[in-house]
C-alpha cells in the first residue's frame, strides 16, 4: 500500500472538533492561579506547568501522529519545521516560525506571534518570574522524548542508531513581560541510543 | 465468519499491554499471549538490523499458509498487530485505525498510565464496532 500524504497543519485544524477559545484561556488561566495560590513561589509554577506540559506532551505525540500521517523526520532541521507548521496550527490554530539555527543543527528558535493562552491576560508584579506558558515548553519536551531519530541525522549508517530526542526548551522572549513576541529555544542535548548492541566488538 | 482472529498491542519496551481474541479460533492464554508478545517485539527488532538496507522500518507482513500477521509500528515504538486470514485486505488501514482509537480512548483517558496493561472500557467498545465494520464491508467486497 502506498503511504499516506503527510496532511496540512490547516487540514488537520479544519477537521477536528473544535472547543470555544475563551474556554480554552479561561481554563488555562484557571489552573494557573490555582497552582499560584497552592504553591506560592514562582519558581515552584515555573516547574509544575512544565511538567504537566510534559504529561500531554508524552500523550499528545501520538495523536499528532496519527492525525497528521508525517514520516520519520530526516533531521532536527526538519523535525522544528514540522512542528511549528503543523503541530502548533493542529493543536493551537496559529504557526509559528522557526529561526536562529545554530551552527550544528540542534538549536533553534520558535516564535509565536500570536498565543491563544495569553488572550487578555497581564502579569502583575508580584509574578514577574512566572513563564505563564510554560506548559508549552514542557508539551514539546515530553513530544519529542517520546519520538526517536537519527543520530547525529545520517542516513547511511550501516547499523542505524535510533534515539530518543532530548532536549531543553527555554523562553528567549515572552509578550507578557514587554518583548514583541514568544520565542522558545529548543536544544537537542543527550543523545543517548535506544537499540541493543548487537555489534560483537568495536 | 472472522477475517481477524486476534489483535495485539505491545509498548515501546516490548510488553504487551493489550491482546483481544476476535475469532473462534486460536484462543491463547494469557502467559502464551504475554510470550508471544515479548518473541515479536524481539523478532521487529532484528528483522531492522538484518535489512540489507539502511532505515528499516520492520516486518510489516508476515505471511503463513493458515493466518497472516500485519503488524505497524508507530514513531513513538508502539506496536499495534493482527493475526487474520490469509489473503485479508485493507489490514494497514484498519490497523491505522486502530492507531487513531488507541489515540483518542486510551492516551486521553487521563487516568490510563503509560505503558502500562489497557483497561479502557471505551476503548474495547470501539474496537469491536471496527472490527465489525470491517467485517460487514468484508462481506460487501
Amino acid at each position: 500500500m502506498p503511504p499516506v500524504a503527510p496532511r496540512s497543519g490547516d487540514a488537520i485544524f479544519a477537521s477536528v472538533e473544535r472547543v470555544n477559545a475563551e474556554l480554552f484561556t479561561l481554563t488555562y488561566g484557571a489552573i494557573v492561579r490555582q497552582l499560584l495560590t497552592d504553591l506560592e513561589e514562582v519558581e515552584e509554577v515555573n516547574k509544575q506547568l512544565d511538567q504537566m506540559g510534559y504529561n500531554i506532551g508524552i500523550r499528545l505525540i501520538d495523536e499528532f501522529l496519527a492525525k497528521s500521517n508525517v514520516s520519520r523526520c530526516v533531521d532536527f532541521k526538519e523535525t522544528a519545521e514540522v512542528i511549528a507548521k503543523v503541530g502548533f496550527k493542529m493543536f493551537l490554530g496559529v504557526t509559528a516560525t522557526v529561526t536562529n539555527w545554530d551552527a550544528e543543527g540542534t538549536t533553534c528558535s520558535l516564535v509565536l506571534e500570536d498565543n491563544p493562552l495569553v488572550d487578555f491576560v497581564e502579569l502583575p508584579d508580584t509574578c514577574q518570574g512566572l513563564y505563564y506558558c510554560n506548559v508549552l515548553s514542557g508539551v514539546i519536551r515530553g513530544a519529542l522524548e517520546m519520538v526517536s531519530s537519527y543520530l547525529n541525522g545520517r542516513l547511511g549508517l550501516s547499523v542505524d542508531n535510533l534515539v530518543s530526542m532530548k532536549t531543553e526548551v527555554t523562553w528567549i522572549r515572552d509578550m507578557l513581560r514587554g518583548d514583541d513576541a514568544f520565542e522558545m529555544q529548543v536544544k537537542l542535548v543527550k543523545q543517548v541510543p535506544e537499540e541493543y548492541p548487537y555489534k560483537d566488538d568495536e | 465468519m472472522a477475517a481477524i482472529y486476534s489483535l495485539y498491542i505491545i509498548n515501546k519496551s516490548g510488553g504487551l499491554i493489550f491482546y483481544k481474541d476476535y475469532g473462534s479460533a486460536g484462543r491463547m492464554d494469557t502467559n502464551d499471549s504475554l510470550r508471544l508478545a515479548s518473541l515479536w517485539h524481539s523478532m521487529h527488532a532484528i528483522s531492522q538490523q538484518l535489512s540489507p538496507v539502511p532505515s528499516c522500518s520492520g516486518i510489516e507482513l508476515l505471511q503463513a499458509d493458515t493466518f497472516d500477521l500485519h503488524c505497524f509500528q508507530s514513531l513513538t515504538g508502539t506496536k499495534f498487530f493482527v493475526v487474520c486470514e490469509p489473503g485479508t485486505l485493507h489490514m494497514e488501514a484498519l490497523l491505522k485505525h486502530f492507531y487513531e482509537l488507541y489515540t483518542d480512548f486510551v492516551l486521553k483517558n487521563p487516568f490510563y498510565e503509560m505503558e502500562m496493561p489497557i483497561r479502557c472500557e471505551l476503548f474495547d467498545i470501539s474496537l469491536a464496532l471496527a472490527v465489525q465494520k470491517d467485517r460487514v464491508a468484508l462481506l460487501g467486497r
